[in-house]
């Protein structure tokens, strides 16, 4: 069972909801419960487990392509090939290079040259790093190289190496409505969209659903930092006949205790009851399952 | 004319916020939404789009079934793992997971493969009251590559040469990826918008990184300032060493909130507030140092 938690907009507390829902499952389901960060351009969840260890990292590559200018012949086949114009030719300089950049490591042009002069070498993505935090399976973190513009082909390698891993995975999105978040929510069973009550929170959480729907998946909403803004986005949700399955109270206290890192060292009854309606609809869902 | 980009690693930290107000406060300035993801610069700034282009949002193949030999071939080059066996047990692409590099086509025995481009993203030149502006709107699910944002800074630059513009501001992306390295590719400065959290540092600290490896001149503003004294310290010890200067300390304030609802920068909402009278220093010490 896969729940994908995701939002248009950056900053509405994907990652607050992500390690709350974590921390509340592992209590009810003996533990049996992983966390996935895969929000690789800026991985967050870690730093709201203070004290926990590293059990496992790996580094990933991908396969990016060298032209040998001894054996290739400058026939052109593999920048015809290309189609992220990533080859550059110049035969009269016996120049022939590939932007790593540009590069999507797609193979078009390794299969096209018939000079056997295309090899392919490893360029690191970034790394997946697994961590004991003291409850739960454990939490996993994918970080992308900085530089690196290869973040979709990241998630896809981290969502592999943790696939099976527990009967409950959570995973964290990145912020979007784009291809990483795809690559994120699609095989998710139930998606939690959190949003908050402001013009461009309620205008990117119509950008995700528009996503989700497309996407053919169930969700749900999560408001946070209800209290600020208006109540435009619960008429959106009503008239959308949107399930609302939180409601989280924006507190400078609880923004300040965020801002430490402190979301679960001293969770509080308010916090608790908050996530209360959350957890007990995810709790729903996996009994159906 | 001088570019300047506004970033912040982290999402929601305010750069859109941040990006309104200096739109207020400037003058002579071509204003441009680098986050074609999720764009909400034109929320407050409600341009009046005076032109509408379609955007390539990339190929997808397509196998037809009646040709298909089922040879598998497609299947197990795809290096994107796009292409499935449907229920009748015949290869199908997932057109979210294609990146249309057409290597199936162009391997496929029997010729059963073809590749189609979509214009499902769209930008748009349009004017605010506060000047003319580029923005972009993305088909949802599409595949954000950077190009659209690399496209929409070149007509905002064609713009601003034309009317021989004072500054660009771009609204930037979140993130570090590849739409972020787009929006500050020969940008002239970074604006960075952090928020005094562990992980708006933490998320800052990567931007940073990305952005030295390009040699831009970076500056900053703490936003919710006073959120967390302790770490808004620590962010401030970090910009030293990095050798960024701070422009502004804006504090937590829910007219910033309020001013959005009305569709307004916070300046346009309440020009007496703290909040605004920060932001103006920030915008008068930004030009000073380009």
């Amino acid at each position: 069972m896969k729940i994908a938690i995701a939002s248009g907009k950056g900053g509405t507390g994907k990652t607050t909801v992500a390690v709350n829902l974590y921390y509340f499952l592992s209590k009810n389901l003996n533990g049996n419960v992983q966390l996935i960060d895969c929000d690789v351009e800026e991985p967050n969840d870690l730093l709201f487990f203070p004290g926990s260890v590293k059990t496992d990292g790996l580094e990933i590559y991908n396969f990016v392509p060298e032209i040998d200018t001894e054996k290739c012949t400058f026939c052109r086949k593999c920048t015809d090939w290309c189609e992220f114009n990533a080859i550059t030719l110049v035969k009269n300089l016996g120049f022939a290079e590939v932007s790593h950049d540009l590069c999507h490591s797609c193979g078009a042009c390794s299969t096209a040259c018939e000079f056997d002069a295309i090899t392919e070498h490893p360029q690191s993505l970034g790394t997946i790093s697994e961590y004991e935090v003291g409850f739960g399976k454990r939490v996993t973190e994918g970080r992308l190289r900085i530089g690196s513009s290869m973040q979709t082909a990241l998630i896809k390698e981290v969502k592999k190496a943790t696939a099976g891993n527990a009967d409950i995975t959570i995973f964290d999105a990145p912020p979007g409505t784009s291809c990483p978040v795809v690559e994120t929510v699609s095989d998710a069973d139930y998606v939690i969209l959190v949003t908050e009550p402001t013009p461009f929170g309620l205008y990117d959480l119509k950008l995700t659903v528009d996503l989700i729907e497309e996407l053919n998946i169930s969700f749900g909403v999560v408001v946070n930092k209800a209290g600020l803004g208006d109540r435009k986005v619960y008429d959106f949700l009503e008239s959308k006949q949107i399930e609302l399955i939180g409601d989280i109270p924006f507190s400078k206290e609880y923004a300040s205790q965020y801002s430490k890192g402190e979301l679960i060292r001293n969770i509080q009854d308010e916090q608790a009851k908050a996530y209360l309606p959350v957890v007990n609809k995810v709790l729903n869902i996996i009994q159906k399952q | 004319m001088k570019e300047i980009t506004i970033l912040s690693g982290k999402g929601g930290a305010g750069k859109t916020s941040v990006t309104a107000a200096l739109a207020a406060l400037s003058k002579n300035t071509v204003f441009c939404d680098n986050d074609v993801d999720a764009a909400d610069l034109h929320l407050i700034l409600q341009p009046e789009i005076k032109e509408k282009h379609p955007f390539s949002s990339g190929s997808k193949s397509t196998i037809d079934q009646e040709i298909c030999t089922n040879c598998g071939l497609c299947e197990s080059s795809c290096r994107f793992h796009a292409i499935h066996p449907n229920s009748e047990g015949y290869p199908e692409v997932n057109h979210f997971q294609c990146e249309g590099c057409r290597l199936c086509e162009r391997i496929c025995p029997a010729e059963a493969i073809s590749t189609h481009e979509n214009f499902n993203n769209h930008w748009f030149v349009s004017t605010t009251r506060f000047g003319q502006m580029v923005h972009a709107k993305m088909g949802p699910g599409e595949e954000n590559s950077g190009k659209l944002v690399s496209r929409i800074r070149e007509k905002t630059r064609e713009i601003a040469g034309e009317i021989q513009a004072d500054y660009i501001l771009n609204d930037g992306p979140p993130g570090i990826g590849c739409s972020a390295i787009s929006s500050i590719t020969g940008t002239d400065a970074v604006l960075l918008v952090i928020e005094p959290s562990i992980s708006g540092l933490h998320d800052a600290k990567r931007l940073v990184e990305l952005v030295k490896g390009f040699g831009i001149d970076m500056y900053a503003v703490i936003n919710k300032y006073d959120i967390n004294l302790t770490a808004s310290s620590a962010v401030e010890t970090f910009l030293e060493k990095q050798d960024i200067e701070v422009l502004g300390r804006i504090p937590f304030d829910t007219r910033m909130v309020e001013s959005m609802v009305n569709e307004k920068s916070v300046i346009e909402f309440d020009r007496a507030s703290s909040v605004s009278r920060e932001l103006e220093n920030t915008w008068t010490r930004l030009k000073t140092c380009l």
